[in-house]
């Protein structure tokens, strides 16, 4: 008996969510075929922080990594919730338009270059308030100006989740990748209790925000569409199937008139039960499991 | 703050629309309807308070999910309508914005507010990128998911110049206690660091507003402000007509080219390496 056959699969394994953001765009990428764009050696840092006291990240916390996936040309933006919780700023947010905005470019010039967005972040950077959140509509636009031409693939793997603006863009994007340690939603749970009270979310259940939140219950309920273990192998196939997908003829966020019918059967007499609501909208209409 | 979040949107739909009834299938806190703008119909759209919501978080004025897939529907109902005309013949549409900020809920996180937001949001840059001129008029607030879901996608944004404006990210309190100042440290913040100001003229100077409109007291417009402010968003629309549909020239504008420097710089690298990668 071979050695390797002895050892649970769970030891042999390689954890995505260990890896730092700038490691798990390029893990998703063919051996070899990567090119990172406007690294930390291009020196391009947020001029907002620095004015506040607050130390810069030569990188932003952006990493753009272009290459190929299953032979497929693509992009990956990663969101390094390491530093400012991920936060969108101006530098950060340019970059992620921009580098969306040249797969644009390419596919329609007959390229086709799928974009993989890797979501670690609490939203719009505070500290450059304005201009992080207009980043986000630009982001947002602009991943809507590449689906048509090109997959963009959503994937939220570790433990700070996708919060705040950057949710709406996971919400446009083709396909929403996300482990059971994930979490996405537009208000975390601490931002609900400071605003609206501890009766309306005890932001110290973490039963309740895995149950909302979590990407068990987002790929469940149909607002995701696969759930992948922690192991950047099975990571890395899910996103290739993906970027090798056929275009789809409409996406979830433009059937508008099946959910606005689901939001006005919701009794809201009460907190609604997450259980019930994903047996009750199921993964049906939209999701495909991979 | 003295007023109530959500009545000069009312307002300001009611003067332009003469109407403030809300359409058939909608909730109380969306107001939607076509009206005459110079000589073409266009669509109108605002959120409003509704103190008897069945959703409770969105009864001061926040946009949840009712709101969201409400305006979308209105949005999309336009889009296919009009997908046959000429650019020139689709309908504009005029997002009128004073929204406290998305709904913080628990009702609302559960049923995936992240997603109605974005579907909402979706339309609106449907709209723009099929030809529609979006424009959205600031009157009161436009807070964060509230605006990115009600307003943020349109290609041309005017707002009054007013101390009742606010554009931001965040309310003071709010963002005070995350970044762990005071409301005070704040604001003299925000005098020195432009993207983190609340006040409008500072806004004005990142290069995102097409224009900044002039009203005596917003919350009681008289004829000729109504008239006045119907002009500018006939020029609003003569403009979007002729310009590109996508967000470009928020980066063009003379404005951003000072204040948005460091984006446009990172932008102009990202393209040099692109093409050799």
């Amino acid at each position: 008996m071979s050695q390797t056959s002895m050892i649970p699969e769970f030891v042999s394994r390689n954890s995505f969510i260990e890896l730092d953001g700038r490691r798990r765009a390029q893990s998703l990428f063919d051996k070899g075929t990567w090119k990172e764009l406007v690294g930390p050696f291009d020196q391009m840092s947020s001029p907002w922080l620095p004015m506040q006291g607050i130390a810069p990240q030569a990188d932003d916390g952006c990493i753009v990594i272009k290459g190929k996936i299953g032979g497929m040309p693509a992009v990956a933006i990663a969101l390094e919730g390491a530093f400012q919780g991920g936060s969108i700023g101006e530098v950060s947010g340019a970059k992620m338009t921009a580098a969306l905005d040249f797969a644009t470019r390419d596919s329609e010039a007959g390229k086709r270059t799928a974009a993989i967005l890797l979501l670690e972040t609490g939203g719009v950077r505070l500290q450059e308030a304005n201009l992080g959140l207009a980043a986000v509509a630009e982001v947002i636009s602009s991943v809507l100006a590449l689906r048509p031409h090109a997959p963009v693939i959503t994937l939220i793997a570790g433990t700070v989740g996708c919060f705040g603006g950057m949710s709406l863009a996971a919400g446009v994007s083709s396909y929403i990748v996300m482990t059971r340690e994930a979490r996405l939603g537009l208000n975390g749970p601490e931002v609900i209790e400071q605003e609206s009270g501890i009766d309306e979310f005890d932001a110290s259940d973490r039963a309740l925000i895995w149950a909302i939140h979590g990407g068990e219950q987002r790929v469940g309920m149909g607002l995701a569409d696969a759930l992948v273990e922690d192991d950047a192998e099975k990571i890395r196939t899910v996103i290739q199937g993906y970027v090798q997908a056929d275009l789809k003829p409409e996406y979830r966020s433009q059937q508008v008139d099946l959910y606005r019918d689901r939001i006005a059967a919701l009794d809201t007499s009460e907190q609604i039960d997450p259980k019930s609501l994903r047996q009750k909208w199921g993964n049906k209409t939209t999701g495909e499991s991979r | 703050m003295s007023e109530q979040i959500g009545l000069r949107g009312r307002t300001w739909f009611q003067a332009l629309t003469e109407n403030n009834q809300t359409a058939s299938g909608d909730p109380g806190t969306v107001l939607a309807s076509e009206a005459r703008i110079g000589d073409e119909m266009a669509l109108f759209l605002a959120v409003v308070p509704n103190p008897s919501s069945r959703f409770p978080c969105v009864r001061e004025g926040q946009v949840g999910l009712e709101e969201a897939f409400a305006l979308a529907s209105h949005l999309r109902r336009i889009i296919a309508e009009d997908r046959e005309k000429a650019k020139d013949q689709k309908r504009p549409i005029i997002a009128i914005v004073d929204v406290k900020s998305q709904a913080y809920g628990r009702r609302e996180e559960t049923a995936g507010i992240f997603f109605a937001a974005a579907a909402s949001a979706d339309a609106y840059a449907s709209a723009r990128t099929a030809g529609h001129p979006v424009i959205a008029l600031v009157a009161g607030h436009a807070f964060s998911g509230g605006f990115l879901t009600h307003g943020y996608q349109a290609n041309r944004i005017l707002a009054f110049d007013d101390s009742g404006i606010m554009i931001h990210a965040m309310h003071k309190e709010a963002a005070a206690r995350i970044t762990r100042r005071s409301v005070a440290e704040l604001e003299q913040l925000g005098h020195e660091i432009v993207p983190m100001s609340y006040d409008v003229r500072d806004y004005a100077k990142l290069g995102l507003l097409h224009k900044l409109l002039h009203v005596n007291d917003p919350l009681h417009p008289t004829v000729a402000d109504i008239q006045a402010i119907r002009l500018d968003l006939i020029d609003a629309i003569r403009d979007a007509r002729h310009g590109a549909t996508d967000l470009s020239n928020r980066l063009q504008a003379e404005a951003a080219r000072q204040t948005r420097k460091a984006g446009i710089a990172v932008r102009a690298a990202l393209e040099a390496q692109w093409q050799s990668a």
